[in-house]
């Protein structure tokens, strides 16, 4: 069964159009990596499957209307929408003790055995922590839910590098289970790039690239090759060219291994290389039939 | 199902006590009370301090009491109850305005706060519905902030009782005065009846503020009296009439000479007339408006993000 459904969603905010008749369909067990410049309508795609604001066009998550019923819902799916967004004024236990109150699905002892890893103390306030104790801690209680989809919009915006390791690496340690389904945005691209096993690239509003994981590391190539090959090399059609200390770095798609091998030292383009590519290509389509 | 305990008489007790810890059932409204009590410590602490001020100006005022107590206790019995009476109406009515002004605030940021600190985006990714949230926040102001409110009267009124007596007994003079001029427990309960009387009649109000609270970007207070001074002005500058001014008056007001019937020839405890004031068309008419403003303001958080 599909986790998401999703067909036509468009969302316009006045004149600008955030979501341009998106088709979405994320099965269970997924790692969905969504990717995209800024104010490309990533947030506004999960803030429509989260039930947060309306939206046109059809879509189902876990068999429900996420506008009609958002509170049914929030009992199978968390969410961690930005970094800080637990309330400055509450207490560690007090937190527990409200989402414990209120969440049929919490684990007290579970998030309890996740803050004991950590220096967050039960009596501190959220406003007395530091950012990255801030994430910890909501991590920690979404850890402990019990939920079939998680959805996290940029969740280790200005963290450090610690923090930001140690987030992934709880999640996939701690509770991603192959069940549940994971959705992902963020601009640190490379700290996903392991985690994630499916990818989406998103500008202005529409879908622009689709794949899982395996077909990223299949179909794309990268080969850097001398000035001389360097018209060889584009007779193959690259996606993308770049220069790297004088020599020229092409991003092919669906290319033969041992034909680009010829040429130069092949390797294989990190998410972020590819994401370059595909968006410059969006953004340059006019530019580059001019030229 | 294959539980080999089941086949032993006087299970279902025993299945009872399991039930609900593995359903773990919970109760949003409930937390979600007890979450604005922790979030707004004033609606505690404002009537406390409002509290110790007037009892400390009470002990203040009770300096020579025993002498204007003889004095007093020469005057003709309605007079003598009225002037006793006094100070421990003064204090219920300071706590009642106190509650007041707590409330409004409260609802002026309840909606508000949760946007500005985006925190919002937290409560909304947990199962509690909007009707839920608005229920929990009204409840504060119509029914948490009445009950802290008569307890805190309450006891404060004991204590003067206590000083005055104490006082009065180290003079010579017996305390009986003063407690069957106000005798405590009835006292009491007229005042759990006009609390109850005052939440319902300004429920509109809270209501009112409530609504602004989750519309408004910022200067909720403003937003939300700005306009009706607005609108007193204009009528007073354009037809020179004051009827809408009269009508905030009586909103504001109202609910003493319906709830209460003061006896016109002395000030004597007054009769309560809760027939009057259930038959008031305005007492309804508010209610309806206070249902109406939460109603869209339930409507409005569903659509309201971080501002």
């Amino acid at each position: 069964m599909a986790c998401i459904e999703a067909r036509c969603l468009r969302k316009t905010f006045g004149t600008t159009i955030a979501l341009d008749g998106v088709d979405l369909r994320v099965e269970e067990g997924r790692i969905l990596g969504l990717i995209g410049p800024n104010g490309a309508g990533k947030t506004t795609a999960l803030n429509a499957i989260l039930g947060l604001i309306p939206f046109q066009g059809e879509m189902k998550v876990l068999g429900r209307d996420p506008w009609g019923a958002r509170d049914q819902l929030m009992r199978d799916v968390s969410f961690i929408a930005d970094v800080a967004v637990l309330p400055r004024w509450i207490r560690v236990s007090r937190l527990l003790d409200y989402v414990g109150g209120v969440h049929p699905r919490f684990d007290r002892a579970k998030a309890e055995g996740f803050l004991a890893k950590t220096t967050i103390k039960h009596a501190s306030k959220v406003r007395e922590l530091s950012k990255g104790m801030v994430a910890q801690l909501h991590l920690a209680l979404v850890m402990a839910i019990d939920a079939k989809l998680l959805v996290l919009d940029e969740p280790t915006l200005g963290l450090d590098i610690l923090y930001r390791k140690q987030f992934y690496d709880s999640l996939l340690n701690d509770y991603f289970d192959g069940t549940r389904t994971i959705i992902v945005t963020t601009h640190q691209v490379e700290e996903v790039q392991e985690v994630l096993t499916d990818l989406m690239f998103i500008d202005r509003g529409r879908i622009v690239l689709e794949c899982s994981m395996e077909e990223f590391e299949s179909r794309y190539l990268e080969v850097m090759v001398n000035p001389e090959r360097v018209v060889a090399a584009r007779a193959l059609k690259p996606i993308h060219e770049r220069a790297v200390f004088g020599r020229s770095v092409l991003l092919f798609d669906h290319a033969d291994h041992e034909q680009l091998a010829a040429l130069g030292e092949v390797r294989r383009p990190s998410i972020a290389d590819l994401f370059v590519a595909v968006m410059s290509n969006q953004a340059g389509h006019t530019q580059g039939a001019a030229k | 199902m294959n539980n080999p305990s089941n086949s032993v008489p006087g299970l279902p007790i025993d299945s009872q006590a399991i039930a609900p810890a593995s359903a773990s059932p919970t109760r949003p409204f409930y937390w979600s009370v007890r979450r604005e009590l922790w979030e707004n410590r004033s609606i505690c602490v404002a009537p406390l301090i409002v509290a110790v001020v007037v009892l400390l100006g009470f002990l203040v005022s009770t300096i020579g009491l025993p002498e204007r107590r003889r004095a007093v206790l020469l005057l003709d019995p309605a007079k003598a109850r009225a002037a006793i009476e006094m100070p421990y109406n003064v204090a219920a009515m300071m706590l009642i305005f106190t509650a007041f002004i707590v409330g409004v605030f409260y609802c002026l940021d309840a909606l508000h706060g949760e946007r500005r600190d985006r925190s919002i985006l937290f409560w909304k990714s947990l199962p509690v519905s909007d009707l839920t949230t608005l229920l929990s926040k009204a409840t504060i102001p119509l029914a948490v902030l009445p009950l802290i409110t008569f307890a805190i009267i309450v006891v404060t009124q004991f204590v003067m009782l206590l000083w005055t007596s104490a006082l009065l007994i180290l003079h010579g003079m017996s305390p009986a005065s003063t407690w069957t001029n106000f005798p405590l427990f009835q006292q009491s309960l007229i005042l759990l009846y006009a609390l109850v009387a005052i939440a319902l009649w300004h429920a509109p109000i809270y209501g009112w503020a409530l609504l602004v609270s989750g519309w408004a970007r910022r200067a909720t207070f403003l937003w939300a009296v700005l306009p009706f001074l607005a609108i007193g002005f204009f009528e007073k500058i354009t037809f020179g009439t004051s009827h809408f001014a009269l009508m905030l008056k009586h909103r504001l007001m109202g609910f003493a000479p319906l709830a209460f019937a003061f006896n016109a020839h002395s000030i004597d405890c007054p009769q309560l007339t809760p027939g009057k004031y259930l038959s008031t068309p305005g007492l309804w008419l508010g209610l309806l408006f206070a249902v109406a403003f939460v109603t869209a303001a339930v409507r409005l958080r569903r659509y309201r993000g971080p501002l």
